[in-house]
């Protein structure tokens, strides 16, 4: 199929950045999107041209690397797919796909569709994790009996990978349904009891300090999200964040 | 974490956002309540209605409330801008492309337009009854059993009466402008605001979703119901 692609390109932080058209031929269906920009940089390449900038790593949907709002929609037009995922028979010959990075104070662009999301990493460092005891005496995980459906909801929200989709999504860039997550991952298992409190009120802290927007429940980080994270995170962590508030801590 | 840190939190103004708003919507249910009585006709529902607005003029406990219902819009309002301009900054640059309708209802995503049209309302519908009421020296009287009450009734029946005001027509119809507006930002308000507050449960949820979906519905009809009865009974 033949497709038209206008892609932002955007030369540092600091530059205004513009919109790029090309052309595009011999796109098959069955090739995903990073493929597909794969073999347009090896266009722009042999044109003489700077190839386009963007994020990706393991390309299977698991590392949260890929990013990329085409046509409006963070990750394309699929469900429950990161953009790795998302195959060119999604489109139809003679389309015009508008290719941006995700946008939000919180997430610099780099360079073209490369954005930094170290605001992710800084809000897992104010306390999504959960301190261990390394001294050899550390009691095996599966000795203490958690109920399955805490099991499965924990497990659920540990899927997400930190693409940023969410914030990319979100009218208000609010980082909300990522946060929640990893409030979540912990706060349903007893390993996670200790520091709960301690640990919802710094990361929100966190959250507001790298300047995300607040969450207004419109509920689309949830719709967009490759992982299939739910709104129900969002519900606990604001649960959590005043009963931290309210009791201390 | 200090009391001064929880209040800075960006949660801390949705909890505001979201204990308001559930009071304004109680507030609601009363107000139409009061003004369902503009239903009774004649002579009978003149005398119910002005003597239920002294009672919400005058009585202590409704006072006190009515003083919590201006401090509740006026912060819900100021909360709302601050919360708005923060979402605008947190995205400085907007998406040339932007498919807000694939993954979000039309509501959800315009609750600031919508809030400052049921606000235009507000201050208008206080201005020509609630200014009236409470220092309008020229307002008509009604006596009942010697007691001289003040007429908001007939305020009321002359404000959508097109032969005494000759915008009675424009105003029933921005009446129920407004009601849309009210209602809209209800359709998303009432559930979203249980959201903010941490309710949520897989079997509850659905039925508050619902609760809010006929609130949003049955209480802006009911309001807008009286300014156009009162106009095609009048007209």
């Amino acid at each position: 199929m033949n497709l038209t692609l206008k892609v932002w390109r955007q030369n540092g932080p600091q530059d205004k950045g513009h919109f790029d058209t090309h052309q595009l031929s011999d796109v098959t269906g069955d090739m995903s999107f990073l493929e597909m920009m794969d073999v347009l940089n090896d266009k722009i390449i042999r044109e003489g041209g700077e190839p386009i900038a963007f994020d990706h790593d393991c390309r299977e949907g698991i590392c949260g690397m890929c990013s990329m709002f085409i046509n409006g929609e963070a990750h394309g037009p699929g469900r429950g797919v990161t953009t790795c995922q998302l195959h060119m028979r999604s489109f139809k010959d003679g389309d015009t796909i508008t290719i941006e990075p995700w946008r939000a104070s919180a997430f610099p662009v780099v360079k073209d569709l490369t954005v930094d999301r170290s605001a992710f990493d800084r809000i897992i460092q104010a306390g999504g994790y959960v301190s261990v005891n390394t001294s050899g005496e550390t009691l095996d995980a599966n000795a203490i009996p958690v109920p399955k459906a805490d099991a499965d909801e924990a497990f659920n929200a540990a899927t997400c990978i930190g693409c940023g989709a969410c914030v990319a999504t979100c009218k208000n860039a609010s980082a909300m349904l990522f946060v929640s997550a990893k409030v979540s991952q912990f706060a349903l298992l007893p390993q996670g009891q200790p520091e709960r409190k301690r640990r919802v009120t710094r990361m929100v802290e966190q959250m507001d300090k790298e300047g995300f927007g607040n969450c207004t429940n419109t509920g689309a980080c949830a719709v967009e999200c490759p992982k299939g994270i739910d709104l129900t995170n969002i519900a606990r962590m604001n649960r959590d964040f005043l009963n931290a508030s309210v009791t201390g801590q | 974490m200090s009391s001064s840190g929880i209040l800075k939190s960006s949660l801390a103004k949705k909890y505001a956002m979201a204990l308001t708003g559930l009071f304004l919507c109680l507030f609601l249910v009363g107000h139409l309540l009061g003004n369902l009585q503009l239903f009774i006709p004649g002579v009978e529902g003149q005398t119910a209605f002005n003597e239920y607005a002294l009672f919400m003029t005058t009585f202590p406990l409704v006072k006190v409330l009515s003083y919590l219902t201006y401090a509740s819009v006026l912060f819900h309002v100021v909360d709302g801008v601050v919360l708005t301009l923060q979402n605008r900054k947190a995205r400085p640059a907007r998406y040339a492309v932007e498919k807000g309708s694939a993954n979000a209802g039309w509501s959800s995503r315009n609750m600031a337009v919508l809030g400052t049209i049921v606000l235009v309302f507000i201050v208008t519908h206080m201005q020509n009854f609630w200014w009236k009421m409470h220092f309008d020296k020229a307002m008509p009287t009604q006596t009942v059993n010697g007691v001289e009450l003040k007429d908001l009734h007939t305020v009321v029946m002359n404000f959508f009466d097109p032969a005494i005001n000759s915008m009675a027509a424009a105003a029933a119809g921005l009446y129920v402008l407004g009601m849309f507006a009210l209602g809209f930002h209800l359709w998303h308000g009432f559930s979203s605001a249980f959201q903010s507050m941490g309710v949520r449960h897989e079997t509850y949820t659905p039925w508050i979703e619902r609760a809010g979906q006929a609130f949003a519905v049955l209480v802006p009809a009911a309001f807008a119901s009286i300014p156009l009865y009162l106009f095609l009974t009048q007209a």
